[in-house]
């Protein structure tokens, strides 16, 4: 798959995907992936749950990056921080007594004035880039209803703002995200129909109202296939009344749950699949879409973490 | 609506729903709440009768497709009953739908706030009132409950059902009405109108405007200001109203209702959300948990009876059917997806008793073979959560 190359070459990628769907999970494998391939990774945060850190069993980290597993730093996202950085770096403004009724004073502003909090988190991402700090920058990004918005900002900035130090600052911002070469999105779903819809739906925002790609679409949680056709004519066999009956007695205890857990997999399966069926039909021609396994794990740390980039590993053929 | 008012702590979600004028459905994204939502409201009409009202965010096409919701706006409409009958069903009572339009939604309050034609035909025109109304995702959480308090207020519901928005933090919801009430109130709201006027008579506030006007640009503040000075025409309005409504979600015949799937992450969202909703002292009716794996993938005795079907496939497998060798593979794929599943079911119950004895109710909700996007499936699914 030729765009599987193009995603570890990125240097921003925006992990976005409905809530619930494992886009954390997603972001922390890529991160994983990356680093096992000799990248220096910043994965980031964006609403402050230290759920990445967790998935490589580090504490949680603040707006100073920290590495928390080889080749792997991270950091959360904080407007206010990012605000006394900007205005350090851009504007020289020694403020550090009264960053704190300023910030309030910010704040106020973004409130009123969309885009301008968003601005403050994506072009902390893309300073970052900028200075070419790491090879690869991941976000775990806010859910679909979110992303767009943010992704957006430094356009509408740049639209309702017409002179100004923002006004430059946007101009910079759109170049790197515009850049489909240097910044991708990927968007984690799963196959049921609300994310599968919803993804369908951002692929053609993303689209329209912003400048970023669309790199590639991931649907996590896709339920092994246990048999082929044969072996679901076997299956069904075992399954009357009588055969079943002998089996148990042969097992010496009653197999009727045991088949009973295997119809309800293989009908998860197939309804699923159907989801799967319209995803690829939704998405645009030639969006690469990749196929994460369930994970039957007991919890989730760095050893999923890594079977997650292991999967992610193969749909890309790497 | 009659009954169980005085019946005490109520045991079931039926007794919870009877005693209570409205139900807001939370938690984590991606769980059904949409459909638990709409689940129980029909099942209350069925089951209670009254006038039940779903008022929803963003149902998946296919239910509000057979629910006759497609199109449907703000306004309320309500649920034919061929709907029901072709679920077999007779509802009592009357189900309504509306579907929250966030930009309608707003432009409704201020038709009924600006003090004059004028300056609500300004406000409207205003681009940053269109860029709010539109896309400003907290403006999403306000007006979800700010609608609830309108159409609680018109009194024409005995239940209503609010389904909330997906939000960055599960918990914006309710502190909007509190952020929009010390927006409007801020000194800072006083600071940014002053410029239009003489910014230069503001000695405290000159540092700012030095910022602002360097990072903004003085046009873009302007722009502000002029939509602030707009705005401030509907403060007390505006005030009163968010203050009202920060009260109806704390009022007693009020009651949320977390739902969640046993992930881990969501059941961690579940779980920070029922502690701050008791922090916050406000009424957590009900935990519904969605996609729960049945009981016997955790039995301990099938467990081992899988191991050991795994081990003598080949020995199980004589005879039984017409193709031996396949049939000892298909023992062997059913025995390990036994064991797969084991190990979420248990999982999940961990989950499940972390859980345990926060709300009045907990209830779990099987996983369900097929999507649910019809009244059955919802009246199915109203079923499980009932009793």
């Amino acid at each position: 798959m030729s765009a599987a190359v193009d995603l570890l070459d990125l240097k921003l990628v925006f992990v976005t995907g409905k809530g619930g769907t494992g886009k954390t999970t997603v972001a922390a494998g890529l991160a994983q992936l990356a680093a096992e391939h000799g990248k220096r990774v910043l994965v980031c945060e964006t609403d402050a749950k230290g759920d990445v850190t967790a998935l490589f069993e580090a504490p949680p980290t603040d707006f100073t990056p920290r590495e928390i597993a080889p080749g792997i730093w991270s950091m959360s996202m904080d407007t206010e921080a990012s605000l006394r950085e900007y205005l350090k770096l851009h504007l020289r403004i020694p403020v550090v007594g009264r960053i704190g009724p300023l910030a309030k004073a910010f704040d106020f502003v973004a409130t009123a004035a969309p885009g301008v909090r968003e601005i403050l988190t994506v072009g902390k991402f893309c300073w970052e880039v900028k200075e070419r700090h790491y090879d690869l920058v991941v976000v775990d990004a806010p859910a679909t209803g979110h992303i767009v918005s943010q992704l957006a900002a430094p356009q509408a900035i740049n639209d309702l703002v017409k002179v100004g130090l923002i006004r430059g600052q946007t101009d910079w911002m759109l170049e790197i995200l515009s850049d489909p070469r240097q910044t991708g999105l990927v968007a984690v779903c799963t196959p049921e129909e609300m994310p599968v819809n919803e993804t369908i739906e951002l692929a053609t925002r993303i689209r329209e109202e912003t400048t970023v790609r669309m790199s590639a679409v991931v649907v996590n949680r896709v339920l092994p296939e246990l048999f082929g056709q044969r072996e679901e004519e076997i299956f069904e066999q075992l399954r009357e009344p009588d055969t079943e009956e002998v089996l148990s007695g042969r097992a010496g205890g009653s197999v009727a749950p045991v088949l009973e857990a295997a119809r309800l997999a293989v009908t998860l399966r197939r309804t699923r699949s159907t989801h799967l069926q319209h995803l690829q039909a939704g998405l645009p021609e030639g969006m690469p879409v990749l196929l994460l396994p369930y994970l039957f794990a007991r919890s989730f740390g760095a050893r999923t973490t890594r079977q997650v980039a292991h999967s992610l590993g193969e749909e890309l053929g790497l | 609506m009659t009954a169980a008012k005085n019946a005490g702590t109520p045991r079931t979600v039926a007794q919870l729903l009877a005693a209570k004028d409205i139900v807001i459905a939370c938690g984590p994204g991606g769980v059904g709440k949409t459909t638990t939502a709409a689940a129980l409201a029909a099942k209350a009409v069925v089951e209670q009768g009254g006038r039940v009202l779903v008022l929803t965010v963003d149902p998946a096409r296919r239910l509000a497709d057979a629910l006759g919701l497609k199109g449907i706006g703000n306004d309320e409409v309500r649920i034919p009953d061929e709907v029901f009958a072709g679920a077999a069903a007779h509802p009592r009572g009357e189900l309504w739908a509306a579907m929250l339009d966030t930009k309608q939604s707003w432009d409704d309050l201020i038709r009924a706030h600006a003090p004059d034609e004028a300056t609500r035909e300004q406000i409207l025109a205003n681009p940053l009132y269109q860029n709010i109304s539109a896309r400003f995702v907290q403006s999403h959480d306000y007006i979800a409950m700010e609608r609830l308090y309108e159409i609680h207020t018109e009194g024409k519901y005995d239940l209503i059902v609010v389904d909330t928005p997906p939000t960055r933090n599960a918990l914006d919801f309710l502190d909007a009405p509190q952020r929009m009430a010390d927006f409007f109130s801020s000194r800072l709201l006083r600071w940014l109108i002053v410029p239009y006027r003489s910014r230069l008579v503001n000695v405290a506030a000159r540092p700012f405007y030095q910022v602002a006007d360097r990072i903004l640009g003085t046009q873009f503040l302007a722009d502000i200001s002029e939509f602030f000075i707009l705005f401030q025409s509907m403060y007390s309005g505006f005030v009163e109203r968010a203050e009202a409504v920060t009260r109806l979600l704390s009022e007693r015949r009020t009651t949320f209702m977390v739902v969640s799937t046993l992930e881990a992450t969501p059941v961690r969202e579940a779980e920070f959300f029922s502690a701050e909703l008791t922090a916050r002292k406000l009424h957590l009716g009900a935990i519904v948990l969605n996609k729960v794996l049945p009981e016997y993938l955790r039995d301990a005795k099938t467990d081992k009876l899988a191991q050991s079907m795994e081990k003598s496939s080949t020995e199980l497998a004589q005879g039984l059917t017409d193709d031996p060798a396949v049939a000892a593979r298909v023992i062997v794929e059913v025995a390990e997806s036994f064991s797969n599943f084991g190990v979420v079911a248990r999982r999940e119950a961990e989950q499940m008793a972390e859980l345990q004895g926060a709300p009045d109710v907990l209830v779990t909700v099987p996983f369900f073979d097929a999507d649910i996007y019809d009244m059955s499936g919802l009246l199915r699914l109203g079923a499980q959560v009932w009793d």
